[in-house]
Parts: C-alpha cells; structure tokens; sequence
C-alpha cells in the first residue's frame, strides 16, 4: 500500500479539527521510548509554554544522542526556472512575467567553481518543471559536470519515474528533496490548478518511486502557509515515518519551510508563527529521533541559531533563488527571498560559536573507485 | 608479562579504541586521544574531506595514531569493498573497519555482506577488522574469511546502554581466536571496564565520549576503565579459566589416593 493509498483512509477526518484541541498532558509521552501517531498528535495540539519547554528539552538530548553537536552545511544551485505549474504561491509560476532562463553546461561549471570555493561540498541543484528545457538528459550533463566538484548531489526538480530517478542515480545524484507542498488534498487542487503538478498522487509518490531506484536520502515536508500548520506537519511525519519504514536502509529527513514573500501577489492564507514552527520542529523530532531536520535560508539568521539546539540537522547557508545566482554580480529574480544572508563562511563561524560542528562532507562519491 | 594487543603483528599499546563522529569541534579530537591514551582511531571516510583542509579530519591525528578508516554509509558488501579502496587509494593506510548497515532504525549491522566484503578486501591484503553483530557462527566465518579482529556490538550504535549482548560476547571470547573488540553501545567508563573483565581484548567508545558534557575528562575516564577492567582480568578469575590446571588443588588428594589403590 503506497503512503496515498494509507491517508486516503483518514479522508474524512477532520485531523486539522482534532489537532487544534485544547492542551493534552505530554509527561507520559516524553517518557515513551518510541511514540506512537496519536502521541505525535498530541505533541501538536496546543501547548503551554512549559510543556513547549520540556518538550525542547527531550528533543535536545535526543537530537544529541543521534547526531551529536554537527550541523551539515549545504547550498542550492538554480538550474532553470522555466516552468509549467501554475503554482499560486510561487514567484516561477507560468504566469508569472519573470526573466526565463537556463544555465549552460560552462555556467553550470562556473558556478559549481564558485560554490566549492566556498567548501561546501554538499549540492541541492534545482529546476522548474519544463521537460522542454530542463529535461532528465540536461540535468543529467549537468551532474556529470558537478560530481567533479561535490561529494554529494541531491535533486529538487519535477517528479520523475522509477527508471528517470534511475538514471540520476547512475549519473552520481544520491539524494532526492521533494516537497508536497500541502498534504490537505482540496487545498492541493485550489493552489495547483494546471500543469502536470495537478496529480496529487503522482507527487506524493516521487519519493517511493526514488526508494525503488535506491536513493539514499530523501527529505520531504510541506510549505506551511497554505493550509493548517498542525495538520500539514502532523501528515509530512506520517509520510516521513512511512518512508522509513518501508526502506529501511534510506537516510529521510524533513523539512518545515514557511512562505516568503516572492514575486506576485499571493500572501499565506493560515501564516504560521516562530512559536508554532519550533512546536512542529519538536514535535517532528520526537516522533522520528533519527530524521534529519532541515532548516534554510528562508529563515532569519537569529532564529536559525536558536533553532540548532531544538533538532535542527541540517543547514543551507550561502543560498542563492536566483538563476546564475552564485556567479552573477547582478540580482535575477528569485524564486522566494532569502531572509538569513551570511555567507557559507560567516554561517561556519557562527555554528562553531555555538558550540557544534559545521560539517560541509558527510558523504563520498562511490563510483569513483573500480 | 608482555601484555601488549596484537593485531595482524602491529603491537597496539592501547585497548580503547576511539571513533571520530559527532563531535562539536574537531580541535577536541587530538585533546581525547592523548587524555584517553588510545592509538586506534577510526574514521568514517564519507566525512574525510580533502577539499579544505581545516575540516581534514586527518590533520588532527596526532603522529603515532594506527589510522582505521570505516565503511560508514555502506549498505552492501560492494559499496563497503568501495570505500575500502577508495581509502587506501587516498594514503589511509592497510586497516580497515568494515561496517555494512541497511537498516537506519537499529543500526544493526549485516553479518552476511560483511562476511562477503572481508573475503575480498583480506584477499587484497587489507587488515580488515568486522564490526559484527554477536554471533558465533558469523564470527567463525569472519575468521575464516581473514579477519584481523572481531568487533562486536554492546549494544546498538550510539544507544549507550552498555554491554546488553555480554552473554553472547563471552561465547566470541571463548571460542574466536582472534581479538574481540566490543564495538558500540558502551556508554558509561563501567561498562568499558565490565567488557575488558569479561576478556575483551579492546573496547571502541565513540558516542559517549564526543557526546559527554566535557568530551576529554570522559576520555580520560574510559582510559582509566579499560586500564582498570584489562587488570582485573588478568589477575582475577579469567585467569584461571584462561589456564587449565594440571591438579586440582583442593581434591586432587582423592586422585592420587586412587592411584595408589590397586
């Protein structure tokens, strides 16, 4: 049974109801070695602020006893932002009257240059969905070129099929990032009203599909902003959870991005606080001890150094939106705006300050050797 | 009495072995090996990085440190026999910790693929030390296969909760003969001590030492643990169990009395 087929069961659930009842007790749940569904449900409801507290207090620990004080540093490369959703809330919707374009293989090598110049050697290269102009075949050049520069590649580009995400792998991609954007599936329709994105299930899918192509990581979550906070990190868990169990041998990991604002004009109907992010950071943690958690760039600088000690794993730092982004002087447009602008080295000196390891290699390309 | 570990004919004057992973600054690394007196270090070869040479992990091992580079990451006996390669290719040395690891929930590793990577990489001279899940006939094949060393878990990796597999470690202990190294799972300078009484001939601490609140007293404790529980063995009830008795000292006068009866 796919992870559709398994919430297509709570289809007539109102969970988004259930999740923002009053306060439940969370002593007996933090003592659980291993928590359950409903005792994540109940870490979403809401929460006064020493229950939040001793909450952040278990995820601590736990996130030290399973990654230790390290953080993994990673920066985005924006392939192409040509696009056939029409994404509401995003700022390369087809719609949207913004500069196209698409980097050649030399760009490709001189921004690849630029950004290993920095240290970092872990990769998340982008595209919009356009099979006409950043098809399998371009990204897979594109890899070719990157893999002499980065000790891991992951991609975050339209849903493929099996034998697509096979040929990636093959070509030295090791890691799959793919956002549902919103779980509540009336909500998908609204915001995804044309393009190929409009297939609820086939992107819900992609990351199977990646598994049975045998991906290495993967990370999901949903876009908060675009429907109930609680609900949408209560079923990127479940999916999360389903993921792990289903293959066991892969590293998943989650992430909570919030809306920026981006070219155009939609605003989050359902804004989400700082305090109900770090609620759904903890919550996340504690139902998966072991998933990474990852936080970008699309947060300001001084919540994402208080949010290093709640669960956080992972980091972006030296981000660029932008086509071009980490070689051009002048500014493209963006895909969202980036809130936390240190660079990769400005972000290195500030994990450290906090006491915990900003690791830029935790991974080695196997093909190289015979 | 020489009491020096041996393996493979390199003379390991230590009996803690150290792991490298999850610790806030690599600056603390050559500060627990001297506190902890260890000379095998190993290192997961995903996090060496050769790009920058501040987070070259490799620059903090102090001279005289036996390198043992781990298969970290591998899920299967071909991408262990990769990185294998891929280490020594890069001036890491002959040694070896293989650790093949296909479920990420447990952290246990597959006896069977280490099995099969060891055949090949003991071939290509490789000294290949198998962290292993307890089990005595897993043991033998590893041993057959040329293993320099047997490295079974305590308990899961990074749990801290001690020697939960003692039974069947003591069973290695009795029946392997080649050094078993309690692997993973030790979380407290006790438990180091409890495995080196029960004859282990090493311990490898990683987590409760990089994760402890001072990373380099804790070294220096599971120094002193291992030293301690080393000397207990000797000198306690594993040496007699360790050396059969020609007589008995306390009936052997009903033997001889037999001996003189017609």
């Amino acid at each position: 049974m796919t992870f559709c087929d398994e919430i297509s069961k709570l289809k007539d659930t109102d969970v988004a109801g259930l999740l923002g009842r009053g306060s439940q007790p969370i002593g007996s749940i933090l003592a659980k070695t291993e928590l359950q569904p409903q005792d994540f449900m109940a870490l979403l409801a809401p929460k006064d602020p020493t229950s939040l507290e001793d909450m952040a207090q278990a995820a601590h620990s736990l996130t030290l006893k399973h990654f230790g004080r390290t953080i993994l540093l990673y920066t985005p490369l924006y392939l192409a932002n040509y696009c056939v959703n029409h994404c509401v809330y995003c700022g390369f919707n087809a719609t949207n009257p913004v500069p196209r374009r698409v980097l050649t293989l030399p760009e490709v090598e001189l921004e690849a240059k630029a950004i290993a110049a920095t240290g970092l050697q872990h990769l998340l290269i982008l595209t919009g969905e356009s099979r006409l102009h950043s098809s399998v075949s371009y990204i897979k050049d594109c890899v070719d070129i990157l893999r002499k520069y980065f000790a891991s590649i992951s991609i975050e580009i339209y849903p493929l099929s099996v034998e697509e995400y096979e040929q990636l792998i093959a070509a030295g991609v090791d890691g799959l990032t793919i956002y549902q954007e919103v779980y509540h599936q009336d909500t998908y329709s609204l915001l995804h009203p044309k393009g190929p994105k409009r297939d609820y299930r086939y992107r819900l899918e992609a990351p199977e599909r990646a598994g049975q192509a045998g991906i290495r990581t993967i990370n999901i979550g949903p876009l908060l902003g675009l429907y109930e906070w609680r609900s949408e990190v209560f079923f990127a868990g479940l999916h999360a959870a389903y993921l792990q169990r289903m293959f066991p041998d892969i590293e998943v990991s989650l992430s909570l991005p919030r809306m920026r604002p981006q070219f155009g004009d939609y605003r989050p109907q359902y804004p989400v606080s700082d305090r109900d992010l770090v609620q759904g950071i903890l919550a996340l943690r504690l139902f998966l001890p072991r998933a990474g958690i990852t936080i970008s760039t699309r947060e300001r600088a001084e919540l994402r150094d208080n949010l290093i000690r709640l669960g956080v794993t992972k980091m972006s730092a030296g981000s660029s939106t932008a086509i071009g982004g980490h070689t051009d002087s002048k500014d493209g447009i963006g895909q969202f705006e980036i809130s936390d602008t240190r660079s990769v080295d400005e972000m290195r000196k500030a994990v450290s300050a906090l006491g915990y390891k900003p690791t830029l290699k935790d991974w080695h390309d196997l093909r190289l050797a015979s | 009495m020489d009491d020096t570990l041996l393996i493979r004919g390199t003379r390991v004057e230590s009996r803690l072995f150290l792991g490298t992973g999850k610790f806030a600054d690599y600056n603390l690394i050559p500060r627990v090996i001297k506190a902890s007196g260890a000379k095998v270090v190993t290192v997961a070869l995903r996090r060496v990085d050769y790009a920058t040479p501040e987070e070259n992990m490799l620059q903090y091992l102090p001279e005289g440190t036996i390198l043992m580079p781990n298969t970290s990451g591998a899920r299967t006996a071909a991408e262990a026999i990769r990185i294998a390669r891929i280490a020594r290719e890069a001036g890491c040395g002959d040694w070896v910790k293989i650790e093949v690891i296909s479920d990420q929930k447990y952290l246990l590793p597959d006896n069977f693929e280490t099995i099969k990577a060891i055949e090949v990489l003991a071939r290509e001279g490789f000294v290949v030390l198998p962290y292993m899940s307890p089990d005595l006939m897993a043991a033998k094949r590893m041993a057959d296969a040329g293993a320099a060393a047997i490295m079974p878990l305590g308990a899961p990796i990074g749990t801290n909760r001690g020697l939960k597999t003692r039974e069947l470690v003591q069973v290695l202990i009795s029946e392997i003969n080649l050094p078993i190294i309690v692997d993973a799972g030790l979380g407290r300078p006790s438990e180091a001590a409890e495995a080196m009484e029960l004859g282990a001939a090493a311990v490898l601490v990683n987590t409760a030492i990089a994760t402890a609140d001072d990373p380099v007293l804790m070294a220096e404790a599971f120094g002193l643990a291992v030293q301690a529980g080393r000397k207990g063995y000797l000198a306690g009830p594993g040496a007699t169990q360790r050396f059969a008795e020609a007589s008995s000292p306390l009936t052997g006068f009903l033997r001889n009395e037999a001996e003189v009866t017609p």
